[in-house]
């Protein structure tokens, strides 16, 4: 092709949709590799049912997966420029997410009468207005495939279930990329298959063919800018396997074994999931009988000596409230994670949030303080799994590590780092046949017990969940419970000394703060961005550390006119900062729809409140 | 696949040695007592390094047991003692790890735990104090109340179903149960010392009396006047014989098992069954375990059978990934597959 057709863009959103067997998140994930393989940035994100196949070609069984690649990429992108629609019910569904004048690529095929009518259309949707605002492409995607499908002797199941690889290859035409990073993946993914090898093949290639062919969307070749990142060697990840590897990593640093107790739970079994490839580095991983005993297993490994985990979401952590307090009580280093989704109850399993908050915070009897963490992006999750197993080898206590849905499964570029470079971690090990060790000494500085661990000489002792006095047994005496509550409490708070200080982005000199916490990063980061970069005057700050928070949140928090809490629920860190800096009044900015905040809407309420 | 994690050692430990300094609060005269003395008598005998036993409780009067053995101990939560105890062998083979509960701790609110770690068969000794009744909250029924009787939340009588553990734990696939009572301490040591020995979940129902919230609830087979003719101990590869005279046995008439005394009726010691503690099929364990009313309770290890634990098959699997694992460290993991350098 010639140069002339081609427009230079930026960044650009793609979004893949069809039946849930489709192999929609297949397409998204192969174009993302190769995006971030010929040197764009990254972010993708999953948009799926809880469903495994819901009834063909309706609207409850429509999956999809956008990603946003580009120079300079924070989150998964608003809206689409490109959607790729496998059938009606893709199509009615997802017709949302693109923008006016998107290109939108459907399978003409599919959209027979009857499945027209079960996606709920009475008539036609491509109407002459419809055609007019979008660049619409009838792309025979079924009838082509099953033509190469006999050609090469594929019975038709097998053939419909590489209709993907010709979407895939028509949006590789349209973003000027090469098929030999796919192709490359093909041959190794199914290499005891040829067959399947050589139809998956045949057919991507016969989607860039007729993308090329197809007149009507040669001006809309897109060339995306390549990323400006640091040095440094990159892959692609997904929140939930970095989760997954910074616990490994910090049991390879902390040099204490790895166990992770777990019940299968969306969106985080794939914390598991991955953990379970890898007892060859030592992961002791243990699927349960149930939530509970998932965190019960965990703390017991952590008695025996084990960097122990588990991994839920919010229906699993209410489950695991009781022993959560256990392992407040025993001050064992625990760390869960929960990969929050919409809630209450079962809520919204395959959709994000971030209403778990309170739970981590308050969601215990008594009084019962931990550490909570919070990652901000896909890639982050593996720091941050990391910093929590840090904090709790260090400080001796329970951390609860909050990612989402929206983080888990989507995925960034990760720089890689080396284990050597990254903090170390000093459990806080008792040492054998220690003549003054008591259960409940601490440390004066952290307040942190010692570890003595099962196995180890002259340091037999008790813990459990009944209150003991410092020396180890049992005590109900008053006072003591008052000094006990007063210590655990206060070596919590005293994490505070070890954390960094809170930063401010954006423009600091603003009169609008803006605040968000944990997964929304990305799109506040941008929103933020964008309206500096129009001549507004924003500032931003973004917690990871939630509990204890930062030491000098207050004083950031005092110097703004206006501020404004940005979150994915009806307002939990709002209200925790309130209780915290009652002396500062705060807005919010709250949405529960399962969904991640859109750059449009966050800078539409930015813009409002700086007119205010 | 048959290994030992357990470190052993010549040392020669005492019941002392076992002893913790803390004061046992348990009711006088509550079976509890015999119980734990029947355990400080079995540890001696095991040659397990002291160091590396774990006792795990649950919550209950049973479950105060760690307080009061020179172990390391962990006193969990209600219910929970199985799953903390399956993390503390998974995240260390090389300890002796001791499960203690109640009936309401271990069936009721724990039943779930209990019938997985059975299921696993990781290597536990389980025991269960079954005095039928929730003691420590003061006398409300349990799972293992006998059908109709009155307690503080029975007013009116049970009209639940109890649980029989030795039923449960087969119904389970497990591989190990022994029952005995309190009262008779020296078989409950000996079955200790048999439970330890076990590759896999052993469990142990002993029927222990709450003299303050279910007093006598096993006096009919416990008294000393009935104890020999209501309960028999079954003894691997001898014939089922009971009674105060030794003199009656039990016999599969094909259908069922039933009591026969031997010299009645042309029967002989040939016609009682000879117990096998090994066969892997439950069916005649059941119904021993089943046994009570017209047959006698019971007692001794009735199931003991070889299946690799899941101790021996986790650490086999560990020991086979590590050798054949591609990557030497996380650094090797983290940089396979597609990566670049920008």
């Amino acid at each position: 092709m010639s140069n002339n057709q081609i427009v230079n863009r930026d960044d650009l959103v793609v979004r893949f949709a069809g039946d849930s067997g489709d192999g929609m998140q297949l397409s998204g994930t192969l174009f993302s590799d190769a995006s971030a393989l010929t040197g764009n940035d990254i972010a993708t994100f999953p948009d799926y049912p809880a469903e495994i196949r819901a009834p063909h070609n309706t609207i409850a069984g429509v999956s999809g997966y956008q990603v946003h690649v580009g120079s300079h990429i924070y989150s998964s992108g608003d809206k689409c420029d490109i959607l790729v629609a496998m059938n009606p019910a893709s199509f009615k569904s997802q017709l949302k997410w693109a923008k006016k004048g998107a290109t939108v690529i459907v399978d003409a095929d599919t959209f027979t009468t009857e499945a027209m009518e079960k996606a709920g259309y009475k008539e036609n949707p491509f109407t002459e207005e419809f055609e007019h605002a979008y660049t619409i492409v009838h792309a025979p995607i079924t009838s082509f495939t099953q033509r190469i499908g006999q050609e090469l002797g594929a019975d038709k199941k097998t053939a419909d279930k590489s209709r993907n690889m010709f979407a895939l290859g028509m949006i590789f035409f349209l973003t000027n990329k090469t098929l030999e990073k796919t192709n490359a993946y093909l041959e190794r993914k199914f290499a005891k298959k040829p067959d399947v090898v050589k139809l998956n093949k045949a057919v991507l290639s016969e989607g860039y063919e007729y993308a090329e062919k197809l007149e009507l969307i040669h001006s809309k070749i897109v060339e995306v800018a390549q990323a400006q990142m640091p040095k440094g060697r990159y892959r692609n990840i997904t929140g939930n396997v970095a989760t997954a590897w910074g616990l490994l990593a910090a049991s390879e640093r902390s040099g204490r074994r790895l166990f992770l107790g777990s019940y299968p739970i969306t969106p985080a079994t794939d914390v598991m999931v991955e953990l379970s490839k890898h007892k060859g580095l030592g992961a002791r991983v243990f699927q349960a009988e149930d939530e509970i005993a998932g965190i019960c297993s965990a703390i017991g490994a952590s008695y025996a000596g084990a960097l122990a985990c588990t991994s839920t979401s919010g229906p699993g952590l209410s489950l695991k409230s009781e022993a959560l307090g256990l392992a407040v009580m025993t001050e064992l280093p625990l760390v869960v994670v929960d990969v929050q989704r919409g809630g209450p109850s079962t809520g919204l399993p395959t959709k994000t949030e971030q209403s778990d908050l309170n739970q981590a915070l308050y969601g215990r009897n008594g009084e019962a303080p931990l550490i909570v963490v919070a990652a901000s992006s896909s890639a982050n999750c593996f720091y941050w799994a990391y910093t929590a197993a840090k904090l709790a080898l260090e400080h001796m206590t329970p951390v609860i590590l909050l990612t989402d849905g929206y983080l888990g499964n989507g995925s960034q570029l990760f720089r890689i780092p080396k284990v050597a470079d990254l903090p170390s971690i000093t459990p806080r090990l008792a040492k054998p046949n220690d003549p003054d060790y008591r259960p409940f000494r601490r440390d004066p500085e952290t307040f942190a017990r010692e570890w003595a661990l099962p196995g180890m000489e002259g340091l037999r002792h008790r813990v459990g969940g009944l209150e003991k006095c410092p020396d180890g047994p049992l005590s109900t005496d008053p006072e003591n419970h008052a000094l006990m509550v007063y210590n655990r409490q206060e070596k919590v708070n005293r994490v505070a000394n070890y954390i960094p200080e809170q930063e401010v982005k954006g423009n600091p000199d603003a009169d609008l703060l803006v605040v968000g916490w944990g997964g929304t990063a990305g799109a506040l980061t941008l929103a933020v961005e964008e309206l500096n970069n129009e001549g507004k005057k924003v500032a931003y700050t973004h917690f990871n550390y939630i509990c204890p928070l930062p030491k000098n949140t207050g004083d950031i928090l005092r110097k703004y006119k206006k501020i404004v809490v940005c979150e994915l629920n009806n307002g939990q860190f709002a209200g925790y900062l309130r209780t915290q800096y009652p002396e500062c009044p705060m807005h919010q900015y709250n949405k529960v729809m399962g969904l991640p905040f859109e750059v449009g809407e966050l800078k539409a309420e930015f813009e409002r409140l700086l007119e205010m | 696949m048959e290994r030992h994690f357990v470190p052993k050692t010549d040392a020669e430990y005492t019941k002392i040695d076992f002893t913790s300094d803390q004061m046992v609060k348990w009711c006088p005269g509550c079976g509890d007592h015999a119980i734990l003395a029947s355990l400080l008598a079995a540890f001696p005998k095991l040659h397990d390094k002291k160091e590396n036993i774990c006792m795990v409780s649950g919550i209950g009067c049973s479950s105060r047991i760690p307080y009061y053995v020179d172990t390391y101990g962990f006193h969990g939560i209600h219910g929970r003692a199985c799953a903390i105890a399956t993390g503390v062998k998974l995240a260390n083979p090389e300890l002796s790890v001791w499960v203690n509960m109640g009936d309401g701790d271990s069936m009721a609110i724990g039943g779930n735990h209990l019938i997985h770690a059975v299921r696993r068969n990781q290597d536990l000794d389980i025991t269960i104090f079954n005095n039928e009744i929730y003691g420590l909250t003061k006398g409300q029924y349990s799972p293992t109340t006998k059908f109709g009787q009155v307690t503080k939340t029975s007013p009116f009588g049970t009209i639940d179903y109890p649980f029989n553990p030795g039923e449960l734990v087969m119904g389970a696939q497990g591989t190990f149960f022994a029952r005995t009572l309190d009262c008779v301490p020296a078989l409950t040591t000996d079955i200790m010392v048999r439970a330890a020995e076990h590759d896999g979940t052993s469990v142990i129902e002993v029927l222990q009396n709450c003299m303050i919230f279910n007093d006598k609830t096993h006096a009919a087979i416990t008294d000393r006047a009935v104890r020999d003719d209501r309960t028999i101990v079954l003894e691997h590869g001898k014939p089922m014989i009971f009674g105060k005279e030794k003199n009656k046995g039990l016999r599969f008439n094909g259908r069922q098992l039933e009591a026969v005394t031997i010299g009645e009726n042309g029967i002989t010691i040939d016609d009682i069954m000879v117990h096998d503690e090994t066969t892997e099929d439950t069916g005649i364990h059941m119904m021993l375990a089943h046994m009570g009313g017209d047959l006698p309770v019971a007692l001794g290890v009735i199931r003991n059978v070889k299946k690799p634990s899941y101790t021996q098959l986790y650490e086999h699997q560990m020991d086979e990934c590590k050798a054949s694992c591609k990557y030497t460290c996380v650094d090797d993991l983290l940089n396979s597959g597609d990566t670049w350098e920008v």
